[in-house]
């Protein structure tokens, strides 16, 4: 049976239908707290979604025509307005899907003891934001996505204000569902806006006009619309001023949800919607989005210097991370694009295994401050040296993915058009050295010198064999990310070397490589040749240049 | 059938059935339950119905039907909003049947006053003639004025009740006087001759003052800014159920009064009505949601929010004829739909004495009646306006049928306002699902049975609710065929739906 046209329906479906079955399910009466029943339903879901996700890399076409889309599903929704239920996965949103399938089961097993009552609620409102998810990254008509994009908000509200870890959980749902829904009202103007201009929802329709410059409005308008767009994604990202939120959600939030909390939903969607529909307004925006990301490194990284507390701590890693991704991928080169779309998987994953190694901790010693830690590593080994590989994918050593990406963004950095790209990627680079400051320290003040007052008093145990489940998955993909990142780059190149480079009124342009000075109609060659030459692809910025002209 | 009787027979079934209660009650014991009379007055609303559907079958098969020397006109549009009262008074009266849980002597009077108060508002709707409106408003004013005040000996109910009737008749004097100053300027109060003589009048005065007039009266009745201060006082005493029913189905009614007054009777005062509308829209969305920010009282934040709505809903005047009307059909059925249901979790959750007022209160109740907060927390999703339920495409509409007519400040500031207005909502809804439990809620019996009307009635809201988010094709086709049918009008509004467009 050919599942393509089906897939992404089945993607979406299976945690939705999981989700209603979960409610359905009553509690285990005879043993209220410690019922299993409804993590092990979830697991069942997330592994099976898990497993439909991993049909998309097996069938994906890699020759595919860039701003093209698979696996596609097209059906009418409502007729007036035209709301299609239009599917449909490229480079760039494929391995996101996974990602996110992926995290899911990881986050029903950290929640296997920490969740001990309304477990119920907790693994249904789990399910929804999983549907909210992979709904935000497979929709393409725009509604459809603002029908996902807002949905993601209340499961992950409704989980905070329950379970979260002290009495300021309700300030901090309320804090993290203003600051995202807010912009997304005015961001539902714009759509209303574009639509009543194009009389279309339909991204791949969108993303043929705005190229072929036929939005007939006002670049005044234009250049709000598109602000509009960009103001909402960022304070989800977040992107440095618009971090408000993100210390109190990630204080706040269980493992589980805090996992999946900040970055890949508001970077996935600034490159697919801000970059598609608005390509050369979000180039305008570029140098200030560049600033802000170079900024974000630095003052994530230098304030997560002095937190002692963990989960603080982390959420300010987590600022300094995306940060980078902003920085990558507002350059607009393929090394750029390419790095920022990895290093959007490296987050999460780098993050998630950060995330959930901190609720070890917690679980056994109920505190996150740093200052009751110390010398674990000879008590906890197995733990101690997950932590250290983590620390060291995060600060980005050879070999582990976090280089990999770091090293595309900021060689794209260097290699960009846009203004005081050196003094951006000096700061930025000074921001990886603050980053391994703070991971390092924070590792040796956790798990070496002389035993905390919480480590000396709480026995604590190293990792059982469920935990070493939940943290060998990401073992193995920092490391095979590290040194196999083509698996990956493959397909997110096709999106990178599509949007890359600086629009020009001719739409069939040509490319130049102008390292080699040859040009080249496949704009996909020229990603493939730096692909080959990472030490020497100092210069890679694809330009369409009109009629073999080259056009700055 | 003569066609007078066959046009009023879903309103003249309501008042038989309501005076057909009024007189069994007598006959039924004091201190035995009134659940019969209720059941008759289901009775009566599914009958009403069954008639409207009767009529939208013969609509269909030969047009309008106009009775009464064609002040009564029964057309799509009439029929969609018979359907919609007639549907939240069958929620409302089921719910209500457990309600009153020690018999109360005088219960029966409360299912033929809701009765009577439908019979009126129906009527406001297939009129189109404006002293037939004013009987109409009347009717159904007078009977929500008495259920308002129906916890008798209470000192809300009766403040209630009084601040309801004395401001209520002040409104309906406005409207009144609206009414006189169109007769003085063109010499009729039928809506097809207003648009004619408007067009010719010698003293447009009279009837831009006519149009604010009318403008103030109706305002009043669906509680938009400035008309609003009755709106926190009459909702907090009144008992739940009949504030889902007043908050929703009068207002329906004013809403088709006013899309039938302003696009069918006075097209060619567009421009200026447009503005007084815009401020009204501006005025009720940023007064209703920063009043409810101040409230702890989850009734009085519910009224308050539902100001807000009405302004929500003022917004989509701003659109042309077709669009307004399909637009402003939708929502209101889409906040029928999730007030309505609101009210009726309340209703179950604290009862006739209502004994959970404050957000507090509501502190931790997921613990104790999952079911209901999971209902409650959906139905104020929907009133947030969260994807994949009625309220979002509700909004949607709205502010898309802003942005079509040029009006894209409109949409910024009721977005933004329904931004703050999240605020609250979540307030509230992060309240149910937090710890621990409340003193109120830990003592009150945890076994608070759900009847079956009450289920039904719930999963109907509910079901209304979602369906309206997720398939919402079937009742918009409906709401766009609704446009007001009357022949002179329709030529006037022709130019002015040209200058919508720009």
């Amino acid at each position: 049976m050919n599942l393509d046209p089906l897939i992404l329906t089945l993607i979406i479906a299976t945690p939705l239908a999981g989700a209603i079955l979960l409610a359905l399910i009553p509690e285990d009466a005879a043993n209220p707290d410690g019922s299993k029943r409804h993590a092990i339903g979830a697991l069942l879901v997330t592994l099976f979604t898990l497993l439909l996700t991993l049909h998309l890399p097996a069938h994906f076409n890699y020759h595919a025509a860039p701003h093209t889309f698979q696996f596609e599903q097209d059906l009418p929704w409502i007729s007036s307005p035209a709301i299609r239920y239009h599917l449909g996965v490229d480079g760039l949103s494929m391995w996101l899907i996974v990602l996110a399938a992926f995290l899911a089961p990881i986050g029903v097993l950290a929640s296997w003891k920490t969740i001990q009552t309304r477990t119920k609620l907790f693994y249904t409102l789990f399910l929804l934001q999983q549907v909210a998810m992979l709904g935000i990254f497979v929709a393409l008509d725009l509604f459809l996505y603002y029908g996902f994009w807002e949905l993601s908000l209340v499961p992950m509200t409704l989980l905070i204000a329950t379970f979260g870890r002290t009495e300021n959980r309700r300030r901090a749902a309320i804090k993290f569902f203003l600051y995202a829904f807010i912009p997304s009202a005015i961001l539902l103007v714009a759509i209303l806006w574009l639509y009543n201009l194009t009389g279309t929802f339909d991204l791949s329709t969108l993303q043929a006009l705005a190229s072929a410059h036929q939005l007939a409005a006002t670049p005044t308008a234009l250049l709000l619309c598109s602000i509009a767009f960009l103001v909402a994604f960022a304070v989800k990202v977040p992107v440095f001023p618009l971090h408000g939120w993100l210390q109190d959600a990630v204080t706040e939030a269980p493992t589980a949800a805090v996992m999946v909390l900040a970055g890949k939903l508001g970077l996935y969607s600034i490159l697919r919607f801000s970059f598609g529909i608005f390509p050369e307004q979000s180039r305008h925006a570029a140098p200030i989005l560049i600033a802000l990301g170079a900024i974000g490194i630095v003052y994530g990284s230098l304030i997560a210097l002095i937190k002692t507390d963990l989960k603080k701590l982390a959420a300010f890693s987590t600022l300094a991370h995306v940060s980078f991704v902003i920085l990558g991928i507002f350059t607009f080169t393929i090394l750029g694009l390419d790095g920022g779309v990895f290093q959007i998987l490296n987050e999460s994953l780098i993050g998630a295994a950060f995330f959930v190694l901190l609720g070890l901790l917690y679980e056994r010693y109920g505190t996150y401050d740093m200052r009751d830690y110390g010398g674990l590593a000879t008590r906890l080994p197995w733990m101690a040296t997950m932590f250290v590989l983590t620390a060291l994918a995060a600060v980005g050593l050879p070999m582990l993915n976090g280089f990999v990406g770091e090293f595309l963004i900021l060689s794209g950095t260097m290699a960009s058009i846009v203004a005081h790209h050196v003094l951006w990627t000096t700061l930025a680079a000074t921001g990886v050295i603050f980053g391994a400051s703070y991971m390092l320290w924070m590792i040796q003040r956790v798990f070496y010198g002389s035993l905390g007052i919480r480590s000396a008093e709480v026995p604590g145990w190293d990792l059982t064999a469920r935990e070493h489940l939940e943290l060998w998955p990401f073992a193995a993909l920092f490391l095979i990310m590290g040194v196999a990142s083509p698996l990956w780059m493959r397909a997110i190149d096709t999106y990178g070397a599509a949007t890359a480079g600086k629009v020009v009124e001719i739409a069939p342009g040509w490319y130049k490589n102008t390292e080699t000075n040859a040009y080249s109609v496949n704009n996909q060659e020229l990603g493939r040749w730096c692909l080959d030459h990472p030490g020497g692809c100092k210069v890679s910025v694809g330009f369409h240049v009109a009629a073999g002209k080259e056009a700055r | 059938m003569s066609p007078n009787l066959l046009a009023l027979l879903p309103e003249l079934l309501l008042a038989l059935t309501g005076v057909l209660i009024m007189l069994a009650e007598p006959l039924i014991a004091p201190g035995r339950t009134r659940k019969p009379l209720g059941w008759l007055a289901i009775l009566g609303t599914l009958a009403s119905g069954i008639a409207v559907l009767y009529q939208l079958h013969l609509v269909n098969a030969s047009g309008p039907i106009t009775a009464f020397y064609s002040t009564i006109q029964i057309d799509a549009f009439s029929i969609f909003f018979h359907l919609l009262i007639a549907s939240i008074v069958l929620v409302t009266l089921l719910a209500s049947l457990d309600y009153f849980q020690n018999p109360i002597t005088h219960a029966g009077e409360y299912f033929a006053l809701v009765l009577f108060g439908a019979t009126g508002m129906m009527f406001m709707t297939s009129s189109v003639e404006l002293l037939m409106v004013f009987i109409g408003l009347e009717i159904s004013s007078i009977s929500t004025y008495i259920l308002a005040g129906f916890r008798k000996g209470r000192a809300t109910a009766s403040e209630s009740a009084l601040k309801y009737f004395l401001l209520g008749s002040f409104a309906t004097a406005f409207f009144l006087y609206g009414i006189a100053l169109c007769f003085g300027a063109t010499g009729s109060t039928s809506i097809a001759a207003i648009a004619a003589g408007l067009a010719i009048t010698k003293t447009p005065l009279l009837g831009w003052l006519a149009v604010a007039m009318v403008l103030i009266g109706l305002g009043f009745k669906v509680s938009a800014a400035p008309f609003h201060v009755w709106t926190p006082d009459v909702y907090q005493g009144a008992p739940a159920p009949v504030v889902g029913l007043m908050s929703t189905a009068p207002k329906a009614a004013a809403f088709a009064v006013l899309l039938r007054f302003l696009f069918n009777a006075t097209p060619i005062y567009r421009s200026h009505w447009i503005l007084l509308i815009a401020i009204l829209a501006v005025a009720s969305m940023t007064i209703g949601n920063l009043g409810a920010l101040l409230q702890r009282d989850v009734k009085r934040l519910l009224a308050y929010s539902s100001i807000a709505h009405a302004g929500y809903m003022l917004v989509a005047f701003t659109a042309a004829q077709h669009e307004a009307v399909s637009t402003i059909c939708f929502y209101t059925a889409a906040y029928a739909a999730m007030n309505v249901g609101a009210f009726l979790v309340l209703t179950q959750l604290s009862g006739f004495d209502e004994k959970l007022r404050t957000i507090d209160d509501f502190t931790g109740l997921a613990l104790k009646r999952p079911g209901l907060s999971a209902l409650l927390g959906f139905f104020l999703l929907s009133l947030i306006g969260i994807p994949f339920t009625g309220g979002f495409f509700g909004k949607f509409y709205v502010f898309s049928a802003a942005v079509h007519s040029g009006y894209t400040w409109l949409a910024i500031v009721g977005l933004a306002n329904s931004g703050i207005a999240c605020f609250y909502y979540l307030r509230l809804l992060t309240a149910l699902y937090s710890r621990p439990l409340t003193d109120t809620i830990a003592d009150t019996p945890s076994t608070g049975r759900i009847t079956f009307p009450v289920a039904l009635a719930l999963t109907a809201t509910a079901a209304a609710t979602l369906c309206l988010g997720i398939l919402p094709n079937r009742i918009l086709h409906l709401t766009q065929r609704a446009t007001p049918t009357s022949t002179i009008a329709q030529s006037v509004s022709a130019p002015t739906a040209t200058i919508a467009q720009r």
